[in-house]
Parts: structure tokens; sequence; C-alpha cells
């Protein structure tokens, strides 16, 4: 994954950030992210995408993205032009979306509690530092398991999943 | 050290002698599932994989349009198109066109698609249901999902197990869904999160295979990657009656280790109902002091729209009508479900008694097509979810109740312990 850093200003949300509010069913059939984003979690704060510039970021409590297994609700997100996600938890499946689609995620329960909305947050993905600049501090998100960190090295899912393609052709070959 | 149900099926998948919990494993799939929405994203996942052509096995995938059916606007119907267009050039059988299926969760095991001891994903969170037969089965997203199509293969993280242990026979009125609202209530909305829950005790070895699949289904609202229960004799009966193919039947180790252990004590349990906004926002009946009056009762759904339910709100609406100030909406949960339901003289009651029939899908429990809630609607409803705007408007209010409990408030106009309607009736 890239290693830029993302910068922008903090969207702060609460608990229980389900995938109902992040993008509603009715908009489920949308293919085109930018559509998708433009509804980006319209249930919660629906000033939220007219408010939203490129690469803020949003900040939540625990148990992020809880409920369907939508892939759009992090694509809704990314496609709203948000450059990353830090909570204090993250629910199982949206955990596995945002990852495959390329969307930054953050674990830091420390973090969160010392971020409001409108602060200028700085993050490097590549070693999970947190600034907030706006506060002047700084915090260390959790470290992703070692399995993911190899699937994020390898260039994510669609990479790791090529490479066993081409691997099992070559044994079909010998 | 033994192992869980859950680690013994992820181990034998694996090709492994054991696994443990927070171990990362790639494990052979038995079947992998989408609907039209998961599908949509998931095969442009699959055409963009470089040297992936064929899916892994054609006879292993199983697509189901049940969301927006029959399509709602030119933008489903195209995700339906895809669907049926890729069915088609890779060769899956296994493809329920709207009319020919219902929804995924209802169709599969009905298809003798789900057999106990097998390894299942799909891009649907209820995926987690097959678990009522003895599976692991999980929900991911769509990328996941194209990997799957073409690897026949998944890396997952062994989870550690919850054991709930439920005794006691229900009371009057108590049904599974309100076994397993107590439990999400329990847990909580993350409280199992990573983790498996493995179901257990007499009260669900007494339970129809209808009950397990309704306490498997919510296994996803406290947030449990699995949600298992053993397959006993009723199990093998029903998926015999459906398949030829050979399946094992695995047992937990009387020595498996589960992180917790939970008991429930079923005979004191009262109807349960979830309040708005969150599914473990439970309550039993009792605590609605005051009238809560509803404009919308909706009985459906994965968790709720088997002919077993339908039969419980039948008998409820017979020779009643509900109430002159809302509207009961009901989609069967399958076209066999329909039938059934046509055969017996359900579908006959539910009309007579002023119920809207919806064609068998998802329908009004995903917000997205008939029966969406308007600004500051209130829904009484038999499935699995109240999120904020999750069947329409953010301005709606959803109490997620047993099929019992939904009849019974039709008829009374407003939330209603259906204990109180047999003492009126009886
Ligand atoms: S019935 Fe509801 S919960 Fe079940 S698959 Fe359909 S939308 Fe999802």
């Amino acid at each position: 994954m890239a290693a830029k850093t993302l910068s922008g200003r903090a969207h702060r949300y609460g608990k229980n950030v389900d995938t109902d509010v992040i993008i509603p069913g009715k908009y489920c059939s949308i293919v085109d992210p930018v559509e998708l984003g433009k509804h980006a979690l319209e249930g919660l704060d629906p000033e939220f995408s007219s408010n939203v510039k490129p690469g803020d970021l949003i900040v939540a409590e625990t148990n992020f993205g809880c409920g369907s297994s939508r892939e759009v609700a992090p694509i809704a997100i990314k496609g709203a032009g948000v450059s990353g996600v830090i909570a204090k938890s993250f629910a199982r499946i949206f955990y596995r979306n945002a990852l495959n689609i390329g969307l930054p995620i953050f674990e830091s329960a420390q973090a969160v509690d010392d971020i409001a909305s409108g602060d200028e947050i700085e993050v490097e993905p590549s070693s999970g530092t947190i600034r907030n600049k706006t506060r002047g501090k700084e915090y260390q998100a959790a470290a992703f398991p070692p399995f993911m960190q190899s699937l994020i090295d390898a260039g994510g899912l669609q990479a790791y999943v090529e490479q066993r393609l081409a691997q099992r052709a070559a044994g079909a070959k010998t | 050290m033994g192992m869980t149900l859950t680690e013994k099926i992820l181990a034998r998948h694996a090709g492994a002698d054991r696994v443990v919990p927070g171990e990362i494993i790639n494990a052979k799939v038995d079947l992998v599932l989408a609907n039209e929405l998961s599908a949509a994203v998931a095969i442009a996942a699959f055409r963009n994989l470089k040297g992936a052509e064929k899916v892994f096995d054609h006879s292993k995938i199983a697509l189901v349009e049940d969301h927006f059916v029959p399509a709602n606007n030119a933008q489903s119907a195209k995700l339906a198109q895809l669907m049926k267009e890729f069915a088609a050039e890779q060769q899956i059988e296994n493809f329920f066109d709207v009319g020919r299926g219902g929804i995924e969760h209802v169709v599969l095991p009905e298809e003798g698609l789900v057999a106990p001891g097998e390894l299942i994903v799909g891009g649907d969170s209820h995926t987690c249901t097959y678990g009522a037969f003895g599976a692991f089965a999980t929900g991911m997203g769509s990328t996941d999902v194209a990997a799957a199509f073409a690897l026949g293969e998944v890396w997952l993280k062994v989870p550690a197990s919850i054991k709930m242990v439920y005794d006691g026979k229900p009371g009057p009125m108590v049904y599974a869904k309100d076994i397993m609202l107590k439990t999400v209530g329990t847990l909580g909305i993350d409280g199992a999160t990573y983790r498996a829950i493995e179901y257990h005790g007499s009260t669900v070895d007494e339970l129809s295979i209808t009950g397990r699949i309704t306490m498997a289904n919510m296994a996803i609202e406290a947030g449990a990657k699995n949600g298992i229960f053993h397959a006993d004799e009723k199990t093998i009966a029903y998926v015999k009656e459906r398949t030829d193919r050979p399946f094992i039947v695995e047992r937990a180790d009387s020595d498996a280790q589960y992180e917790r252990v939970i008991e429930i004590d079923v005979a004191a349990l009262e109807p349960q109902i979830a309040f708005p906004h969150l599914p473990d926002n439970v309550h039993p009946i009792s605590d609605v002091k005051e009238d809560v009056p509803v404009d919308q009762v909706f009985i459906g759904s994965c968790t709720n729209g088997y002919i077993e339910d339908l039969r419980i709100v039948a008998q409820i609406l017979d020779g009643k009508r509900i109430a002159s100030s809302l509207r009961v909406i009901v989609n069967p949960g399958s076209q066999k479900v329909y039938m059934q339901a046509a055969d017996e003289g359900i579908l006959k009651t539910l009309v007579a008694a002023g119920c809207a029939v919806n064609t068998p899908g998802c329908g009004a429990c995903f917000g997205g097509h008939m029966g969406t809630l308007g600004d500051g609607e209130r829904c009484i409803s038999t499935t699995n979810r109240n999120y904020v705007g999750r069947m329409g408007s953010p301005k709606a209010e959803i109490y997620l109740a047993s099929p019992a409990t939904c009849a019974a408030s039709a008829i009374a106009g407003k939330i209603t312990d259906p204990r109180t309607l047999t003492l009126v009736t009886a």
C-alpha cells in the first residue's frame, strides 16, 4: 500500500456506526464510488457529504462498521474523499472489506478520545503514527497482525490471489 | 486439549490436525454464495483478477436474487442481469432468479446446498444462518467472495468460541426469536466480535430446524463470525431429504476450550423485544408500559420468513382483521414457503385479515423496496436489524420481535404482548 501521509480534518462520531447509516440499503445498487460517496453517512449526518473535503478522516468509537457485509460501505466512505478511518475498534467484516478495497483503517482508543470534530489530523500509514496537529499530540495505532501486514505488503488481496493462481498454474504445468 | 465444533471444521478444511484460536488458516470452501448486490461487485473484482477465467468449481457456487426483487429500477435490474450473465458464462446451475428462489438463506438449505461439517462463505452477513445445520458459515465482502470464486479457498482467523447454554421449557408465546433476542441483549452488539457462538442445552436440542435457523441467523447481531449448532437426527433427516451428498458430522470435544460459558434460563423468559435503534437494545415485553402505536408490521426475512412463522401469524390472525390504523406486509421467505402457505390456506387467512402479501424476497427488511418506511413511522418487524434507516427513513423507528408478538400487535394496532391475546381468545 502506498505510504503517502494522510492528512485532513476529523469528522467525529460515536460507537456502533453501522453499515445502514454509512450507506442505506436503497443506494446499494449504485456502483460508482463517487455517486455512493454523495450518500455516505447520510443516516447519521446528512451534512457529511457536503462538509467533507478530500483527505479528511472519520474518527469514531467502538465497533465501527457493524451490520451488513456490504462492501459499498467502505467504498462510499472512500468515494466521499475520506483518506482513512480511526476508531477504537472495527466490526469484523468491515475491517476485512476496508483492507480489501484499500481504505486505510487504524485502531487507537487514545487518539480517538483526544480528537474532536474539526481537528487537523495526520497519519503515516506505514508506521501507524497518528498526529493531532490541532492539539500537538502523537499516538501509535495498533499494528496489523503479521498475516494482514503481509497481505497489505503484497498489494492487497487481489495481488495475493493472483500470486496463488500463478503458483497453481505453474504447478499444473510441471 | 480438545477442539470446539468450529475449530474441528476449520481444521479439517485447512488440512490440519488441529487449529487454535487466533491462528490464520487457508481453508477450502464447500460453497460460495452471493446475492445480486454482493455478486455485482464480486464479479467485477473476479474479472480484474489476472489468471482467473473460470470459477474454481461451478457446482459449488450459489447466486440468488433477493434484495431488490422484482427489480425496482433500471439500476437494480442491471445488477440482476450481470449476475445472470455470469451464471450462464460460468455454468453455475445454482442460480435463482426471482420466482425460482427467494431469500438466499431460506433457499440454500431448502435446496440441499447446506450440510453438516461444511464450510460456507457468502457475500452477505447473515450467511452465518447455516450454522443451524452444524456447518461453519460466515459472511464476507465482495472482494473476498471474488477470491473464493477463483481459489475455492479463503483465509480465516480461527475464532475463539463462546458456549451458550439454554435450559428450560419456553413458556407460552416464547419462541426461538425471543431466546435469540435475549442472547443478543446479553452478549451486546459487539460482545461476540471475532468469536464463534456455540449453542448448547436441552432447550436447543428440542428446537425445530427453523428455530435453530432463527438463532444462528442473528449471531452476527452480536458481532459473531459464526454461530453453530450440533447436527442431530433432525438435522440429518432434513439434509438427507434434500441431497445425496456425503457429509461429516463433527462434535465439539468434551474438553474443548471456551472463552466464556453463558447460561440462559429459558423457562424464566417472557417474549422479548428490541427497541430502536440497536438489535441489542432488548427488553422483556412487560417493559412496554405505555401504548406504542405502530404504522407497519413486517413479517418475513431470513430470520422469520419460514412456514412455521407464517403458521403462527395465521393462527393469531385467523378470523380477525388487522387494526385499521396500520398495514401488515408479509414476504414469504421462498417460493417453496409461499407454495406451502398457499396449500395450507395461510395466504387466504392473511389476506382476509387485511395483510399485503408480497413476492418472496428480502422486501422491507432491507429498506430498499416493498414497504419502505416514511419519516416518523414506527414498525414492528420479525427481522434482525433495527439500525437507523434500516427500513427506509432515518426518522423511522423499528422494533424487533417474534412473529407472534408482531401478529398480536397487528390486531391491537400497538405493541402487544401475545400472551394477553391468547387469554382473551382462549
Ligand atoms: S432478509 Fe434481510 S437480513 Fe436477510 S438477507 Fe435479506 S436483507 Fe439481509
